[in-house]
């Protein structure tokens, strides 16, 4: 195995190009090596990168690849957070019709098997006579997270800007924090993830959560590795209907990628609420009340697939036999 | 060592069992054996394929390892409170059953922490509970107690075993080599001197004295790793002491399977009676009155009251079409028939206790099932998921193995210890001799017909 590996023409030039990577990291951030298999040739235009060390380097221009996901802060930062931020999401439940584009963009970002989604939309249905409508769920982040309390080994943790994460290295997959989540958000690796190579190949960093690991919990992370480049999470960009407001409550701002609102103006016009207030969790995700819809909750059976029409099989027909 | 005629008399009876290792009992041990192998060739698929080959899932994440676990550690810390109290106490008629009941305490809490870390999907992490440990977490309590507890009961089994390997160390018997200086040296150097009786006197009495309140307290931290959850069924005031009163009521019931069981194959009529059937069928019967009457209180508040969560529960362990026949299984056989046996005189004989013993150990089992499985598939949020592997928990053969393995592990190293210890200690029989002769008596003045 280790032999193969070794013989790999992908691995060896990614060992090859480890230190330009490393380079390259530090001085643009998101640009780093190509881990393709295909030996890039080179073109002879030089740019340059400052080292690490402060030294000014050139390095052939066939080198640099846009690539996202690489780690760029230390595990200590992502222990920490980013200071003078508290993020925070509201979510528009008058504006869901079950796109599930959201869903999509969000495996794609963090390279999920379809089967496994970190975001959900549920359609709800409180009670018989009550209206149902599509629920999109993210992580809470709560404020006072009953899944970090029970964690054994500090694998997840509480960060100062208010997100829950999870050092991927350091879980030993007891499951204790699936258990005491009381909103089913966290999944398991029960089987080795099947990620492409060169995702393989990242070094471990909580603000992706890449690569995904055999054994170890996981679940949304509000993307801060977009954060810190100024990005909005692929699900709230992805969304056709503006769901999403994903902000700084710090800041006072909250942005669909359409527009961007104050957040304390949002919640008190919209007459904002977190699920189940009563467990006294405090999430960090708010949500608008389905009212004053943008479509009939019916339109969220458009064009889905069997499969999936199957999860909400006899939900809008509860209650109207009685 | 001196010994009485009457304690010479006992150690004659059961030399036979420590000298020889007869075909029987090889013919046992390998039938354990090859079920342990086929346990530890199931874990080695789990480890090498992932937890994908077990029924746990993203909902149910929790299986039949921790039910197992919950079975073992319980039956563990119900050996050293019955073992406890018998010894603080000076119980008369305790003496012949204290040994069984802490091979009982060292064998399970051995056996039951196997089964929390098959539950772990990082055996190669493990390390990690020591190096990064976060004491907010019931998960290192609990790692904490049991070590605790390990360390207590282990220390507790030996000391009051000192005296008997004395025995076995004068007793000159056709051992090999290595195991007349194994007796050698685990003896101590005990010769009896009214010094060293002091001193092993006044261990004992403390060691049973920090271990009965110890017990409680791991059973109730063992319940907390579920209590402190927000979960149906699971977030419950009652359950620490729930736990503690479950722990001791199956204790209760494999001690009678197994005196049953070393009374028949041992044949020590003589020193393990009707009486001690008797007697343990008694606190069986007052257990089984205690359990059912939490269970009666857990089951009642969540269905008086209206509660979607608790309803939801409730509803499933009561329908027919899902649980409902365990819990009718667990509280049917499990509580109510054995007070039954138990009450009425005709049917107390040892074998119909044993056999309401043995039906309360498995509707035990049952009942933890009960408390796991059902609580997890209750989610807040509707599930809507059409896998119907995470909506519905159901074991696979791996876990049915290993949990195999787990019961042919725990009769494994019975078996073994019943090659290293008389079942019937000799030492403390010295002070029933006089008794013994008196014992209807007594028995009638404990308890009036």
């Amino acid at each position: 195995m280790k032999a193969e590996e070794i013989n790999d023409p992908g691995r060896r030039d990614f060992i090859k190009n480890a230190a330009i990577a490393t380079i390259a990291t530090a001085a643009c951030g998101s640009l780093a090596c190509s881990c393709s298999s295909q030996q890039a040739a080179k073109t002879g235009e030089k740019v340059r990168l400052l080292s690490p060390e402060g030294e000014i380097v050139e390095i052939d221009s066939a080198y640099l690849n846009y690539q996202e996901h690489m780690a760029i802060v230390s595990k200590l930062e992502a222990r920490q957070g980013m200071a003078g931020k508290k993020f925070v999401m509201v979510v528009d439940l008058g504006r869901c019709k079950n796109a599930r584009k959201c869903i999509s963009a969000c495996q794609k970002w963090h390279y999920r098997p379809p089967e496994t989604e970190w975001l959900t939309v549920k359609l709800m249905k409180d009670s018989d006579k009550a209206a149902p409508y599509w629920f999109p769920k993210q992580c809470f982040h709560c404020d006072n997270p009953p899944c970090v309390k029970v964690c054994p080994v500090d694998a997840t943790y509480k960060r100062q800007d208010g997100l829950v994460l999870i050092d991927n290295e350091r879980c030993i997959g007891c499951k204790f924090c699936m258990a005491a989540c009381p909103y089913s958000t966290r999944v398991f690796n029960w089987d080795e993830p099947q990620q492409p190579l060169d995702i393989m190949n990242l070094k471990s960093n909580p603000e992706t959560n890449l690569p995904a690991k055999v054994g170890t919990v996981e679940k949304c992370d509000f993307c801060p590795d977009r954060a810190r480049e100024g990005l909005l999470p692929p699900c709230v960009e992805a969304c056709p209907n503006g769901v999403f407001y994903f902000g700084d409550e710090k800041e006072d701002t909250v942005s669909n990628g359409d527009e961007t609102l104050s957040f304390t103006q949002l919640i008190k016009d919209r007459a904002a609420y977190r699920f189940q207030e009563e467990l006294g969790t405090k999430p960090r995700v708010y949500y608008l009340p389905p009212r004053d819809r943008q479509f009939p909750v019916e339109r969220g059976y458009d064009n889905l697939p069997e499969n999936i029409k199957a999860r909400f099989e006899g939900i809008l027909d509860e209650g109207k036999k009685k | 060592m001196k010994l009485t005629s009457y304690q010479q008399q006992a150690f004659e009876k059961q030399r036979s069992h420590i000298e020889k290792f007869g075909a029987r009992t090889w013919a046992w041990e390998i039938f354990f054996f090859i079920w342990i192998a086929a346990g530890g060739y199931a874990l080695y698929l789990q480890i090498t394929k992932g937890h994908g080959i077990t029924g746990m899932r993203d909902n149910v994440v929790w299986g039949m390892y921790i039910v197992n676990f919950i079975f073992f550690i319980g039956l563990s810390y119900a050996g050293a409170i019955i073992s406890g109290l018998l010894t603080l106490f000076k119980v008369p008629w305790g003496k012949p059953i204290i040994r069984i009941s802490q091979m009982m305490t060292i064998i399970s809490v051995i056996v039951g922490p196997i089964f929390i870390l098959l539950c772990v999907g990082r055996f190669d992490r493990l390390h990690h509970l020591f190096i990064y440990p976060r004491i907010q977490s019931p998960m290192t309590w609990d790692v904490l107690a049991i070590m605790t507890y390990l360390v207590g009961s282990v220390l507790f089994l030996y000391i009051s075993l000192i005296r008997d390997y004395a025995v076995y160390r004068d007793a000159k018997m056709k051992i090999p080599k290595w195991k007349q200086k194994l007796y050698n040296a685990l003896a101590l150097g005990y010769r009896g001197t009214p010094g060293q009786v002091k001193h092993l006197a006044v261990s004992q009495n403390l060691l049973a004295i920090i271990l009965i309140p110890l017990s409680i307290i791991v059973a109730s931290i063992l319940s907390w790793i579920f209590g402190m959850t927000l979960r149906p069924g699971w977030h419950s005031t009652i359950f620490g002491p729930y736990f503690v009163l479950g722990a001791l009521y199956s204790g209760v019931g494999v001690l009678i399977v197994a005196m049953y069981v070393y009374r028949k194959v041992h044949k020590l009529e003589e020193y393990i009676t009707d009486m001690h059937f008797k007697y343990l069928g008694y606190a069986m019967m007052a257990l089984a009155a205690g359990y059912g009457y939490f269970t009666f209180s857990e089951y009642f508040t969540d269905w008086f009251g209206s509660e979607k969560w608790d309803s939801e529960l409730i509803a499933k362990l009561f329908d027919l079409n899902q649980f409902g026949w365990y819990t009718f299984y667990a509280n049917a056989i499990g509580v109510l028939l054995p007070i039954a046996i138990i009450a009425i005189p005709k049917f107390r004989k040892p074998g119909l206790i044993t056999l309401a013993a043995f039906l309360v150990v498995t509707a035990m089992w049952v009942k933890r099932y009960l408390i796991i499985v059902p609580t997890l598939e209750t989610t807040l949020l509707p599930m809507q998921d059409t896998r119907t592997n995470y909506t519905h928990y159901s074991a696979t053969w791996v876990e049915w193995i290993l949990t195999i393995a787990g019961v042919a592990s725990f009769l494994f190293f019975f078996t073994i210890g019943s090659k290293f210890v008389t079942i019937v200690p000799i030492s403390g029989l010295g002070e029933e001799t006089e008794k013994k002769e008196t014992e209807p008596v007594a028995a009638k003045e404990i308890l009036p017909a």
